[in-house]
């Protein structure tokens, strides 16, 4: 059952993810030009919104893997084969989430500092966006506990749909939790600008990009992390034939 | 499986539990004196009566969270010393008479911990409850504690029953945890009357104790089966 | 001879389709890991109802993986396992129903005493509470052994208490690590007579022993693990 999931992985060498990778570097780039140089500045906060082309799409990347493991996970488990590569996109899905919640923290906190003079605030957003960064590192630590490789997916299947109900505990929860403060947030920019037409339009179009990096990223360390189960597996072959001569008389 | 015999079960393992807890004493003799030592040294970290006075609810339910971390430990560690973990696998039992079974004692053992950690604040943070105060701060106390053990137990489950796994349950427990904190502390507060809050203002705050602590039991009655037996 | 595998007469417990259907174990070309090390390295192996079967081999050979496998207590990395018919990877509460497991741990509450492990196992599935005396008579269990914490029980009291346990759960097919590990000669003698009773009440019992002598006088068929996989080492008796 194990052996035919774990078979050497196709390459990612395809068309389509070549386009893919294409299409994220051009849009990269047009999305640079268009946040640095063609978009207005805003009336209060100056050229720190521009901070906004990059955080909004990562920050929505971030949501969107966790979402995508849950849904990967909770695909492996009702699935009846018990599909190896759900898992393994799910764990993949996480690791791009993790890094990317990671730069959204970065992003939020020099914007941060720029419109509010502090690299912390405890916005709602921002605080949210710290618990579910250390919750998914748990999930990837317990990614890492060893077993065999359908064990691991089992238990990880499940961390992922708690965490991902834990997504709008906390956020509302920490939503009420500010409620009570507001006088603090009233007097300073909380985030929300006024866009015209070409800000809202690089806004969506930075959000379009993000996601098509995002794909290729999950493509790419799926078919890593499956060429890493195939080589286990392949270990195991030598292991069975150590196993064997133990038994042999010297 | 039928609703009684895993009733059954939950209340056999409920009854296990406890019983070994009131025989070994740890609750008594170990992690009472543990939360009480936290609650001291945060009046020296603070070192303000007004202060204290002011944040002694966050306190309170910060000690509580770190000796949940110890109770649930216990409680697991208790299956795995002699492998009974793999005999109640082996015994057919239904892995949700098993978790409930659990989460009723840690329940127990929580609320007695807050109620110490209460008396504490009262005694050294000084503060004040009156009658209406005491019933929300009761109330706050059962449902906080449901929504931490519901939690605890699943992810007691995962890290504490195979050695060497320990160190997982902190990272997977407190940022889960974190509408609990804001949920019970906020209560606690108006219970409190700290700032000026009015205990009036403290339900809605249970409302998102007694969410958190349904979905989570709900959630764990399906999950801890499959997530403890490999 | 050294290409010979394990360098032992090439007796592999064959696997007759005909008779699998019966066969309480039934064991193919099983890969059990723990980490990377393969513990059962493509273990065969049939045991029909009504056989006392003592596995033997080194330490490390393996036995107690077997054990566990067909307790379904470790999953299967390949091959396949079936108990009394049922699949031991995707049908193990139906398996477990059948099996009584006393590994190197008794599985015991050392806080509580001897009586209050009986009668919570017994809760737990559902036995009465004249089957649990029954049980505590036969192992020898007395008042005052009953009443006393588990924790201060000796190695064969607490061994003689596991066993009890395990008497009350009925099971069909007993598995047994190393049973007799640090029980005195009437203990030991005790021992085997609750397994030849166990059999001729139509249990099947697979017991891991390194005691030669004893087990040769007690086993219907013994088998030797060898570097993860199963060689058959005497006949029946």
């Amino acid at each position: 059952m194990s052996n035919a999931q774990t078979s050497v992985p196709p390459p990612t060498r395809t068309a389509t993810t070549r386009n893919l990778g294409l299409i994220a570097i051009l849009g990269s780039v047009v999305l640079a030009l268009l946040g640095l140089f063609f978009t207005a500045e805003d009336v209060v906060q100056g050229s720190s919104v521009r901070i906004m082309y990059v955080h909004v799409p990562t920050a929505w990347v971030a949501y969107l893997a966790f979402v995508f493991t849950a849904v990967c996970s909770a695909g492996y488990l009702r699935g009846k084969k018990h599909s190896l590569n759900l898992d393994r996109l799910a764990g993949a899905s996480a690791e791009v989430g993790v890094i990317f919640m990671g730069l959204t923290l970065v992003t939020g906190s020099l914007w941060g500092r720029l419109s509010w003079g502090t690299y912390w605030d405890w916005d709602p957003r921002l605080t949210t966006t710290v618990f579910l960064f250390v919750t998914y590192v748990g999930y990837l630590a317990v990614r890492g506990l060893g077993g065999t490789q359908q064990q691991r997916a089992k238990r990880s299947a499940i961390v992922a749909l708690f965490a991902v109900i834990e997504i709008p505990l906390v956020h509302f929860s920490v939503l009420l939790w500010r409620s009570l403060h507001q006088e603090a947030t009233v007097l300073r920019p909380n985030g929300d600008v006024r866009m015209d037409g070409l800000m809202l339009f690089s806004l969506v179009f930075g959000v379009a990009v993000f996601t098509v990096i995002f794909a290729w990223l999950v493509l790419h360390r799926n078919r890593v992390l499956a060429l890493v189960d195939a080589v286990e597996m392949r270990g195991i072959d030598a292991a069975l034939a150590a196993r064997h001569a133990e038994g042999v008389p010297t | 499986m039928s609703a009684s015999r895993i009733v059954g079960v939950a209340r056999a393992v409920a009854s296990k539990d406890l019983r070994i807890e009131w025989r070994s004493r740890v609750m008594t003799n170990q992690v009472l004196p543990f939360a009480a030592i936290v609650m001291v040294l945060f009046a020296f970290a603070l070192d303000n009566d007004g202060i204290l006075q002011r944040v002694a609810p966050g306190l309170v339910w910060m000690a509580t969270l770190f000796a949940s971390l110890v109770v649930v430990q216990r409680s697991f560690a208790v299956e795995s010393a002699d492998s009974a973990i793999d005999a109640l696998r082996l015994a057919g039992v239904p892995s949700q008479g098993v978790y409930l079974g659990k989460v009723a004692a840690l329940v127990v053992q929580l609320v007695v911990c807050e109620a110490v950690l209460a008396a504490l604040a009262l005694i050294l943070y000084r503060v004040n409850v009156d009658r209406h105060g005491a019933v929300l701060l009761v109330t706050t106390c059962i449902l906080g504690s449901l929504g931490i053990a519901a939690l605890a137990a699943v992810y007691g489950g995962l890290s504490v029953a195979d050695r060497g796994r320990e160190t997982l349950l902190p990272l997977l427990l407190l940022p889960a945890l974190a509408p609990v904190l804001i949920g019970a502390t906020r209560a606690t507060e108006s219970a409190f009357g700290s700032d000026g809050a009015r205990a009036a203002e403290g339900w809605p705050w249970v409302g998102l104790l007694a969410v958190f602590g349904a979905i989570f039991l709900f959630g764990g009655t399906l999950g801890f089966g499959p997530l403890t037996d490999e | 001879m050294a290409k010979d595998v394990g360098g032992f007469p090439r007796r592999w417990v064959c696997s007759v389709s005909l008779v699998s259907e019966t066969s309480v174990v039934d064991v193919r070309d099983a890969v059990v890991l723990l980490g990377s090390f393969p513990a059962l390295a493509e273990a065969t192996l049939t045991i029909e109802r009504g056989e006392l079967v003592v596995v033997q081999g080194a330490n490390g050979a393996g036995k107690t993986t077997l054990l566990r496998l067909c307790a379904g207590l470790v999953p299967l990395a390949r091959g396949t396992a079936r108990v009394m018919g049922h699949d031991v990877g995707s049908n193990r509460a139906a398996v477990r129903a059948n099996v009584g497991f006393l590994g190197h741990a008794n599985g015991l509450y050392a806080d509580l005493t001897a009586g209050e492990n009986l009668s919570f196992w017994s809760d737990v599935v559902g036995a009465s509470r004249t089957e649990v005396a029954a049980a505590a008579h036969r192992m020898g269990l007395s008042e005052r052994l009953l009443s006393t914490q588990v924790g201060r029980l000796s190695a064969g009291q607490k061994r003689r208490t596991a066993l009890a346990v395990m008497a009350v759960r009925r099971a069909t097919l007993w598995l047994l690590d190393e049973p007799h590990a640090g029980l005195d000669a009437p203990g030991r003698d005790e021992i085997d007579t609750l397994l030849r009773d166990a059999v001729a009440a139509g249990a099947t019992v697979v017991v891991a022993s390194h005691e030669l002598e004893r087990s040769a006088s007690l086993a219907t068929r013994r088998i030797e693990v060898v570097g993860g996989r199963i060689v058959e080492s005497g006949g029946h008796s």
